[in-house]
């Protein structure tokens, strides 16, 4: 990761902080509305079901990861985007909805008892509704009056169970799929790395005699 | 509300009956209008009392949404890449516990064959099932010309491997080992509904559906229909198979389609008809033992327990 130099590290935090927020919902939904669309036009190949499952699964994935990225970014002398996290996290939050009403609606043609039969047999489908399942209270606590409620020890609390949300899904992935083949396999790979930088911070954080500051 | 329709309207018995001379003939004229498989040619054949009259999976999606790991594991993988394949020169080597072992070429291979169109179901292990029209000839006919010898219990297949022209065999990332092998009992083997297909939709195979020469075993899972075939060979134990190698505890010798054998990871009690109901709201359907042809295969089996055989 290139590290900036600092005036003009200075001059894109500027432009960041003074960046809306409310432009990243409508470019972060435009993927899901454009599959949808294809679905609908019947321009999704021979299995547009499956394409439009596995499209907004992997959007709600994307966006779990650009989640985790905002903190290792700035540790690595990137900019601050801790502004846009919220608005990731809930994006990943929505698209999980999607991926999951699609499972319902169209996957199984609203069949209960098929549905309820996968979610307790097939464990890449219990894996993937305990991801749908953390990411719930995350999303319903996204938004100040919650922080204020909460305090902010108890939220940060809950929402590192993020980083559990983020192992489930892509071991959903890879589950749901035939041998090892690379796009989930890279996935993985990348919530491993998100992961693993945040247990080094953790490490030196303990080691070092310097009191933690942010 | 009846609606009354004028007698005139409705088709005629006989034109009914041959309507799938005048579906032929629709596609013939099609293929004369441009095809989009440069290398497609059209082959003359018989019908057979083995084809169902289910509606057929449109010819653009049989020839898009394909498993053929030689060359990626997408689904659309297969069509984007295999054009690369050169299938001629084409050989086919049978050898092994038989009395006449030879290596073919294609030509000689098909010279004494007369093929025949068997729509067939297929039922792939992800849930998703297709009507294909293929054009082959019963495995038996080839089979017997080789002369199985009495110790020959096991038939093995194995796909061709050319990385130059399969890039799924290159790279980081490989999903099973080459060659891609499959195998069957020497009586499924020479069941008449197994079949080495040539060609679908009334013309030479596209390499993604596994050109030139290729297995069709409608009653199990599509993966036991290995694709371009280079070598045959009777064997007395049951060979190894690819998928099986993969994950023993997930893909077995037999993989008979079977709704009451689950798949450890997903049920195989429904499965998806590509092409059907418009696409997104095209309704699962019950999958059936088989594939539906148990009336013809089931006693293969008896005596088998399918749940431990799977």
């Amino acid at each position: 990761m290139a590290v900036l130099a600092p005036a003009s590290n200075r001059t894109l935090q500027r432009a960041i902080n003074a960046f809306p927020r409310w432009p990243l919902y409508v470019i972060g939904a435009l993927p899901g509305l454009w599959v949808f669309w294809l679905a609908l036009n019947d321009r999704l190949g021979a299995d547009p079901v499956k394409t439009l499952e596995h499209t907004l699964g992997l959007w709600a994935l994307r966006f779990i990861i650009a989640s985790l990225a905002v903190t290792p970014i700035r540790r690595f002398g990137g900019p601050n985007l801790v502004r846009f996290r919220r608005a990731l996290g809930l994006l990943a939050f929505f698209y999980a909805c999607a991926h999951l009403s699609a499972y319902i609606i169209f996957d199984q043609g609203l069949d209960a008892h098929a549905i309820i039969a996968d979610i307790v047999k097939r464990p890449y489908i219990t894996i993937g509704m305990f991801a749908f399942a953390i990411l719930v209270p995350l999303a319903v606590t996204s938004n100040n009056a919650m922080i204020k409620r909460m305090g902010a020890a108890a939220w940060q609390r809950l929402h590192r169970w993020v980083y559990v949300a983020a192992i489930a899904a892509v071991v959903h992935f890879l589950m749901s799929v035939k041998s090892w083949p690379a796009e989930p396999v890279i996935y993985a790979a990348i919530v491993a790395a998100l992961l693993l930088i945040r247990v080094g911070f953790a490490v030196k954080r303990r080691s070092s005699s310097t009191p933690r500051t942010v | 509300m009846t609606q009354r329709i004028a007698s005139s309207e409705i088709t005629p018995r006989d034109v009914y009956l041959r309507r799938r001379e005048f579906i032929g003939g629709a596609i013939a004229s099609l293929v004369l209008a441009g095809t989009p498989f440069a290398n497609a040619a059209a082959l003359t054949f018989a019908k057979s009392g083995f084809s169902t009259d289910e509606p057929l999976t449109p010819k653009a999606d049989v020839t898009s949404y394909n498993n053929f790991y030689e060359f990626g594991t997408g689904k659309g993988d297969p069509s984007s890449y295999a054009g690369s394949l050169k299938t001629s020169p084409w050989s086919v080597t049978i050898d092994g516990l038989v009395s006449k072992p030879a290596t073919y070429t294609l030509e000689d291979l098909l010279k004494p064959i007369t093929l025949e169109e068997r729509i067939y179901r297929m039922r792939c292990v992800e849930g998703w099932s297709m009507v294909i029209p293929w054009i082959g000839f019963p495995l038996s006919a080839l089979l017997k010309r080789v002369e199985p010898l009495g110790s020959a219990k096991y038939v093995s297949f194995e796909t061709l491997v050319r990385p130059a022209e399969m890039p799924g065999q290159t790279g980081f990332f490989q999903p099973l080992d080459w060659p891609y092998v499959e195998g069957l009992r020497l009586d499924e083997a020479m069941h008449p509904l197994t079949i080495l297909a040539v060609g679908l939709y009334g013309e030479t195979l596209p390499n993604q559906n596994g050109a030139p020469i290729r297995l069709v075993v409608p009653w199990k899972y599509g993966f036991k229909s290995i694709k371009s075939i280079v070598r045959i060979n009777l064997v007395e134990k049951q060979p190894m198979t690819s998928w099986n190698k993969q994950n023993p505890s997930e893909y077995g010798f037999y993989s008979n389609v079977n709704p009451d054998v689950d798949h450890p990871r997903w049920s195989q009690k429904t499965e998806r008809r590509i092409g059907e109901g418009s696409g997104l709201f095209a309704k699962r359907r019950p999958t059936l033992p088989f594939n539906g042809y148990a009336d013809e295969v089931a006693s293969l089996y008896a005596g088998l327990n399918l749940k431990t055989y799977f």
